[in-house]
């Protein structure tokens, strides 16, 4: 399945029916430092592109999560809410699934090859 | 490094454990009776054990709290670049004056004909802070700088109400770098929040606040100089955009400690502002005192203001006004910390307008002297002249696998305290040094040679572990961060 990326540094995987998964891109997880608590939106909520959908805290900042998408929130990870040290070890992790609303909102985000020069330019 | 004495002491660094895991209830400064056995009236609620109180006697608790003040860094220790955003010096002469008897013992229920000095205080106060800033009003009353930042939004939520607009103005604009209290205040007082992006070089994007300014717009909370130490040039066409839309302008006063005497918020085009005394004008804070974040305001604003003022009557007389049908009611009980207003005000006094000018001069002359030695060594965030603070990103440790933190760790070693690090959010790795007024260039000079001499130590790999095992000679090594954030240990059990 096809990787997606927002210049705010999430990613969203797009499966059948329109479902999706979403999560943060190692960039974000190395800039977050150790994540230590995030605050999800529960199954149901509304969630807009470019908006924020969730907050996640590490040692270092609070920080949103914005969704690359619009939907409806299907799933939350619950197991990352009980142990958020894991997006540290694994930048696969989902936080989100969610069903896609306007599934044409894709074509404002970023392949994996744009996003890495994307990632580029900000080092420099 | 843990030393290899019996006691675990090292010379004067005294290892000292929790008041409860010392001492016993046997041992107390006052021998008191037994007491008489009673009979409860609690209906079997009497607890049936001992509270585990500690004992000490007179000279063990004074030992355990001197003990644990010598494990603290604070700016009566060495330089403290967190600056006075969060605290500086604080001269002594103010807390002399505060304690004079008249004011000291003075009782806020006390005649006002008995308390005139105090009334004088507020008074005076109040006209030096409608100099400085060139606003029309003053409300004393708020305890600290976030209780201004809801004070100056209940006073543009007034004006709304006023204005018959409260329901259409829904929004407050606030940039990326601002403070936190920003946004959590706007929340509070029910608004929407947008964010407006600061642009490359760190300042407000003007375009974008063009952009997202219409008619829903109830005002942008804009801290001046910014988070980056940046001065916000753009203010007059930033209020243009604000005022055409029918919106206020809030200056978060923050950082007025790099404007003091040099220009007035009033000329900046500001609406709404709050200071804090206890930053800009010395007022002691944190462990030692209350805050202080009197509001100043345009005269539109100004029937809305808190209660009570001090008005001064012909002959000289001071007296309270506590009634006002076009205010929004009190905010903080009796006339605010009436403490803090005489230390401010002795601050003012004894340094005068030319006084308190040298002060941003020479608090701007130092953070841009650290911002001339250093810019070639860590990495400059911006290239605009810095006012009072000098913000860095990590470029330059990074590039070597280090990381901001390492640094902070290794000034601890040093024995000065860090620089606000990761603060602001917008710059990577964020080091934002604010040495304020009172450094002396030969400390300003240690600080400087310090950050280079460890810069030009981060290439081989012993020293880079020596900067990752930093600190070593604090009382305490370094903190699993994450860990203490999810499992802080706030109480104490009985083992």
């Amino acid at each position: 399945m096809t990787k997606y990326f927002s210049r705010e540094h999430e990613w969203i995987e797009i499966q059948d029916n329109n479902e999706a998964l979403i999560g943060i891109t190692s960039y974000a997880i190395e800039q977050l430092g150790d994540v230590v608590f995030i605050e999800f939106p529960s199954p149901g909520t509304e969630i807009s592109a470019g908006k924020e959908c969730a907050v996640i805290e590490s040692v270092k900042a609070a920080s949103e999560l914005y969704a690359p998408m619009s939907g409806k929130v299907l799933e939350k990870n619950v197991a990352l809410e009980d142990s958020p040290a894991t997006v540290n070890k694994d930048n696969s992790v989902w936080f989100l699934k969610v069903q896609l609303s306007s599934p044409k909102e894709v074509t404002a985000l970023m392949d994996e090859k744009t996003y890495q020069s994307y990632i580029t330019s900000l080092e420099t | 490094m843990k030393p290899d004495t019996f006691t675990k002491n090292a010379g004067l660094l005294l290892e000292e454990p929790l008041i409860f895991e010392k001492g016993s209830l046997n041992a107390s400064g006052v021998d008191m009776p037994e007491p008489p056995k009673v009979d409860s009236s609690l209906g079997g609620f009497a607890r049936k054990d001992a509270p585990e109180l500690p004992g000490l006697s007179e000279p063990e608790s004074v030992r355990h709290f001197t003990r644990l003040s010598q494990k603290n860094f604070g700016i009566d220790t060495g330089m403290f670049p967190l600056g006075s955003c969060t605290m500086k010096h604080n001269p002594r002469l103010n807390e002399k004056i505060a304690r004079l008897p008249g004011f000291s013992q003075a009782h806020p229920l006390q005649p006002v004909s008995s308390v005139q000095g105090s009334l004088g205080v507020l008074w005076h106060i109040t006209e030096w802070l409608k100099d400085l800033t060139g606003m029309a009003a003053v409300d004393l009353t708020p305890a600290a700088g976030a209780h201004g930042e809801l004070c100056g939004l209940f006073l543009i939520k007034e004006a709304f109400k006023a204005r018959g607009e409260l329901k259409q103005r829904t929004t407050i604009l606030i940039p990326d770098s601002a403070h936190g209290t920003n946004p959590a205040t706007a929340a509070q007082c029910g608004f929407q929040i947008k964010s407006i992006p600061s642009a490359d070089n760190g300042l407000l994007d003007v375009d974008a606040l063009r952009a997202a300014t219409d008619h829903t717009t109830a005002g942008l909370m804009l801290t001046n100089p910014n988070t980056c130490g940046l001065f916000e040039r753009d203010t007059l066409e930033i209020a243009n955009i604000l005022h055409s839309n029918g919106a206020y302008y809030y200056c978060d006063g923050a950082n007025f400690n790099a404007l003091l005497g040099q220009v007035k918020p009033g000329d900046l085009g500001v609406d709404v502002m709050h200071i804090n005394l206890h930053k800009t004008f010395s007022t002691p804070h944190g462990g030692g005192g209350p805050g202080s974040g009197p509001v100043v305001m345009i005269e539109e604003l100004a029937p809305f203001a808190p209660l009570p003022f001090v008005k001064k009557a012909k002959d000289g007389t001071f007296s309270l006004v506590e009634e006002n049908p076009s205010s929004l009611g009190r905010i903080k009980g009796f006339h605010g910390q009436v403490g803090m207003f005489i230390r401010a005000l002795s601050y003012m006094l004894s340094y005068g307008i030319d006084g308190l000018t040298q002060v941003s001069s020479d608090a701007v002359l130092n953070a841009t002297y650290i911002q001339h030695h250093l810019k070639d060594i860590l990495g400059l965030f911006s290239t605009e002249p810095c006012m009072h603070e000098v913000l860095f990103d990590d470029g330059a440790l990074r590039k070597d696998g280090l990381e901001t933190l390492d640094l902070a760790k290794i000034l601890e070693d040093e024995g000065f305290h860090p620089m606000t690090t990761y603060f602001p959010l917008v710059v990577r790795g964020a080091m934002l040094i604010e040495p304020t007024e009172t450094e002396s260039k030969e400390q300003l000079d240690q600080f400087i040679n310090t950050i280079k001499y460890w810069m030009e130590r981060t290439k081989t790999e012993e020293m880079k572990e020596r900067f990752k095992k930093a600190p070593l000679y604090t009382p305490r090594r370094r903190f699993n961060e994450a860990a203490t954030a999810r499992n802080p240990k706030l109480r104490w059990y009985k083992k």
